[in-house]
């Protein structure tokens, strides 16, 4: 057995690269250090069905299995063919397959969008609009006495989360938990809150009323009502006392904010309260990002074309209008008429009415696995997974490049290799056609 | 492939040449002497030819610059371009996306930009935007003034440890020069405070700026390295900061100069100099200071500077210097980006409108002016707008016309632009104008020469890349100072670029938008013995306190695909 080093975690946005994968006969058969979730990944405990070889859906319905080249083929047809097609997904992939998408939607004057307008998105919005004071992990290990957890569950979403920012010692930090005020904010009680110092069960779609009574606690405003968002006014104070006297502190936020009544102005509002909170204490916040490259794909999109996701090249140039040019936008819309799904799952995520509209198109799956989303696909090419079977970069939930790691060696082409080879053939049909 | 340039006007400092009619031969790629008969002949008749423009400070690429972008998408809006043929689109006004920023600087006949400022944890972000960056030759600086490992060794008076983890760094990031923003200061940040003056110190690390700004020059002349140190001052925009500008500009004084490739002068290269030239104590009673800086310049030989002029324009401004963008959002109240990078640095984005309307944008144009026109020697300046801070790098053009005509000044002043431009400052008196060869040395000579690559950039030498630019303007026939908008027009869009002997804009239009340009990074080693001894215990402190593995940390090879190495001291 071989033990590999410094292995990136292909899961979470935590993007833990301290990963050690035994290796067996070229497969990954064990981890340390990994989390569950992660472990899982690397061994397929899971049983998920792979696709070994890119499939096509014949007249009846049915997967019949062919060749990269035929897959390829048929595929750059349906792209070629599109007025205007949707590239959608993009999060667990690497930053070059991302870069090769990109150049991929401008020729083929696409919409290009990422799992960030299902999640993050409304971060996004709030960020446009009033800034975007952030961190690297370190400095909340080094320095962090304040740790806020606001709508998300570290312990089930991101394992290693707190043991490695909470947790752990730091420069100035040296007893790790016990010189730290940790607070999560959730309606629920969680593995996450019963860690917590201080837990806010804040009521069901109350977050911003819940921001704006701490924020005008902060600004030294008195809170009129015995209760906010149905937590006691003591307890709302000893929150923002805890808050203004942080040497150090850090808000880490979740779908719990981001998609609860209010969504982007919710965070609007929790970012200009952590800019508040620097007239008294040093303050910053990161979005818990999930997938472990949908940052990547928000840095690369925006270098090359200003814009983070929801972008359309319909006209050649970039254009950015989130609810109208996101991938729900124009599936509901009945605007796209041929769909590429890539490093992702919409299948099982979004709304009954878009997969509607997948049904009646056709759909391009670039995906490892067996998924919802392939059984709305009428043409599967199977990649390597990123991060075991090939490499590339990754950018961390607060913006950290880490080059993913290659363990074990695999017969599929990588999505950049795929990526490329239908830009390549697009062209040609496009050159062809003009 | 030959090329031979024949009847410009040939502006060319670096070897005395000033306007003389002259052919300029090219041959694979380089400037030569002679080429043969079969040579493709470009004519440049009744126009200026120069050696590819030299941009030695501007924030292009990397993960500041993308917040830039990402945060504000109504810069973006603002300037769309679809794509050149075989090229790409793009958008952005003050920060362009990457395939912009490198058409855009080409067609304006720039063919090397660095980029002044990379956290080192980030370094792979840099280098992944410089790949999609086209034409221009490129490198980027490493920020090393708040890094704890500096501040540590410096405080022990280790300058050999210190030397031996700045060449681990500048390798393990690929980086080109020893940059310091805001020494102590950013650090104090990372606590939500600053540091004033160069004898303030750091919190916990208990260093003066001045210790760190004389550590890191001495570590910079150790190391031979081909720039000397990029100095970005304490107390930035700060009224009455022209003080600790002077006395930060004496601390590296009497350091010998050693550098291994190229031929500075300089033991400093002080930044964006009008944004560090204030006196007063207040935004009230602020004044120009930049005749006192002007004359310390021009008395001292061991110090270049770049001016960072503002243009009066809507723009992003971003900067390692944290609490200074914590203090313009506190201000101006525009959207504050922020990013404290652990061990390192840190770094603020926040827009700003520099309204020509405006009292204080009024006199920061008018001191940047003052700089560039009462510093005698312009051996000693470089042209920049640090771009997007205090416009972006599309403005060159216009400063240019500036510089050239004091009735475009003039014009100005006498129109739209506050008053106080000529209350608080000495300008309206000035009418010196720059000569086409003053513009080539401040554009070309200067930077290629402090940056240490007057080798191959920055003149028209046999030797030299062959990187021209030829601009459409017949200084025989058109006078720049009457004519400044044609001047504008000319050096926006040149008439021909080449790079590498390759045309790359041909009438203002790029031609060539798949070219990649040059990474420069420095590699050098100074004693493998203690270099071996600082590299093992920087990765002990890894294990604790950074967030990534040390295996992980260092660029690899592949993030470079035109990976050039700058020699500095190797034993």
């Amino acid at each position: 057995m071989e033990l590999v080093k410094n292995v990136v975690c292909p899961f979470c946005g935590t993007l833990c690269d301290d990963i050690i994968c035994k290796v067996e006969n070229d497969e990954i058969v064990g981890t340390i250090n990994a989390c569950r979730i992660g472990h899982s990944k690397f061994v397929h405990a899971e049983g998920a069905m792979r696709w070994k070889k890119p499939q096509i859906r014949d007249e009846n319905g049915e997967l019949v299995e062919t060749t990269y080249d035929d897959a390829i083929e048929k595929a750059a047809q349906v792209l070629a063919a599109s007025k205007r097609p949707l590239m959608y997904g993009w999060s667990c992939t690497e930053c070059e397959a991302q870069a090769v998408g990109v150049d991929l939607a401008e020729q083929t004057k696409a919409i290009v969008d990422n799992t960030a307008s299902v999640c993050h998105g409304p971060s996004v919005l709030a960020l446009q609009d009033v800034g975007y004071p952030i961190c690297t992990f370190g400095e909340v290990k080094n320095r962090a006495d304040v740790v806020v957890y606001w709508g998300c569950n570290p312990m089930h979403a991101h394992p290693r989360h707190l043991s490695r920012h909470v947790f752990a010692r730091g420069f100035f930090r040296e007893r790790g938990r016990s010189d730290r005020t940790l607070i999560v904010v959730d309606p629920r009680e969680s593995d996450s809150s019963k860690l917590a110092d201080i837990h806010l069960q804040v009521g069901y779609n109350q977050d911003y009323e819940l921001l704006d009574a701490m924020r005008a606690a902060m600004m030294g405003h008195e809170i009129l009502y015995d209760e906010v968002a149905g937590i006691p006014r003591e307890e709302i104070m000893e929150a923002v006392e805890a808050l203004k006297n942080a040497q150090f502190g850090i808000l880490f936020f979740g779908m719990g904010i981001t998609h609860s009544r209010g969504k982007h102005r919710n965070i609007d509002t929790a970012i200009m309260m952590v800019q508040d909170l620097n007239n008294f204490a040093k303050f910053t916040l990161i979005p818990m990002r999930g997938h472990y490259n949908v940052t990547g794909f928000n840095q690369v999109a925006t270098w090359e074309s200003g814009y983070p996701y929801c972008i359309d090249f319909a006209t050649g140039i970039p254009r950015y209008n989130p609810g109208e040019t996101g991938a729900n936008d124009v599936l509901q819309n009945k605007e796209t008429d041929a769909m590429m799904v890539i490093a992702s799952d919409p299948g099982a995520h979004f709304p009954q009415k878009s997969l509607r509209r997948m049904a009646e198109i056709p759909v391009i799956a670039i995906e490892p696995h067996r998924t919802p989303t392939t059984e709305l696909a009428d043409i599967i090419l199977p990649p390597a997974i990123v991060g075991m079977e090939t490499d590339g970069t990754a950018y961390r939930m607060e913006g950290v490049p880490i080059r993913m790691r290659k363990v074990v060696d695999s017969d599929l082409l990588s999505d950049r290799e795929i990526l490329q080879r239908l830009l390549k053939r697009v062209m040609e049909i496009k050159t062809a056609s003009k | 492939m030959e090329h031979i340039i024949k009847n410009g006007f040939v502006y060319d400092p670096l070897n005395e040449v000033d306007g003389e009619k002259m052919d300029i031969c090219i041959k694979d790629g380089k400037i030569v002497d002679s080429v043969s008969a079969d040579a493709n002949v470009i004519d440049a008749t009744g126009k200026i030819v120069m050696p590819g423009g030299v941009d030695p400070h501007a924030h292009v690429a990397g993960a500041k610059v993308n917040v830039g972008r990402m945060y504000r998408p109504e810069d973006s809006k603002k300037d769309v371009e679809a794509a050149a043929t075989g090229g790409r689109a793009g958008s952005g006004f003050s920060v362009p996306s990457t395939f912009m920023t490198g058409q855009r600087y080409a067609q304006m006949g720039y063919t090397t930009v660095m980029e002044a400022a990379m956290p080192p944890l980030l370094a792979r972000h840099t280098h992944e935007e410089f790949h999609d960056t086209p034409i221009i030759d490129h490198a980027a600086f490493p920020l090393f003034g708040n890094n704890w490992f500096v501040m540590e060794y410096l405080k022990e008076g280790d300058v050999d440890g210190c030397a031996a983890y700045a060449s681990w760094l500048l390798k393990a990031t690929k980086g080109y020069t020893i940059k310091i923003v805001n020494p102590g200061g950013t650090e104090a940040w990372a606590w939500g405070g600053n540091v004033h003056g160069i004898h303030d110190p750091s919190p916990y690390f208990d260093i003066e700026a001045a210790e760190i700004i004389k550590g890191l020059a001495q570590v910079n002349e150790m190391l031979g390295l081909p720039h000397p140190i990029h100095l970005h001052c304490n107390d930035l925009g700060h009224p009455g900061n022209y003080e600790t500008t002077l006395a930060s500009f004496d601390v590296p004084k009497g350091i010998k100069v050693n550098a291994k490739t190229g031929s500075r002068d300089a033991v400093l290269y002080a930044t964006h100099v009008q944004f560090h030239s204030y006196g007063g104590t207040s935004w009230r009673d602020v004044v120009s200071e930049a005749p006192t800086i002007a004359n310390y310049v021009n008395k001292n030989d061991h110090i270049v500077m770049d001016i960072g002029q503002v243009t009066l324009d809507e723009t992003t401004t971003m900067t390692a210097d944290g609490p200074m963008e914590f203090d313009l959002h506190s201000l101006n109240g525009l959207k504050w980006a922020n990013c404290d990078v652990e061990l390192e640095t840190g770094s603020g984005v926040v827009p700003f409108i520099y309204a020509a309307r405006a009292p204080v944008p009024a006199l920061q144009w008018a001191v940047g002016m003052e700089l560039f026109l009462l510093t005698e020697d312009a051996k000693k300046v470089c042209l920049t707008t640090d771009s997007p801070n205090a416009g972006p790098f599309t403005r060159y053009p216009r400063v240019i016309s500036w510089l050239m005509s004091n009735r475009a000044r003039t014009d100005l002043m006498e129109g739209e632009l506050h008053k106080w431009a000529q209350r608080k400052s000495s300008i309206a008196t000035i009418d010196r104008e720059y000569s086409f060869l003053e513009i080539a040395q401040v554009t070309r000579a200067t930077p290629a020469k402090v940056l240490g690559l007057s080798d191959t950039k920055g003149h028209l030498g046999a030797g030299a890349d062959a990187d021209v630019a030829i601009y459409n303007f017949n200084p025989e026939i058109q006078n720049p100072s009457a004519d400044y908008r044609a001047l504008e027009a000319a050096f926006q869009h040149a008439s021909l670029v080449l790079k590498d002997g390759i045309p790359v804009v041909k009438e203002g239009v790029v031609v060539n938008p798949t070219l990649r340009g040059r990474t420069y990074w420095v590699d050098t080693m100074l004693d493998e013995t203690v270099y071996n001894e600082v590299v093992a215990d920087v990765e002990k402190q890894f294990k604790q306190f950074y967030s990534v593995n040390f295996a992980n940390y260092p660029v690899q090879d592949s993030y470079l695909p035109h990976s050039t190495p700058v020699k500095g001291v190797i034993q």
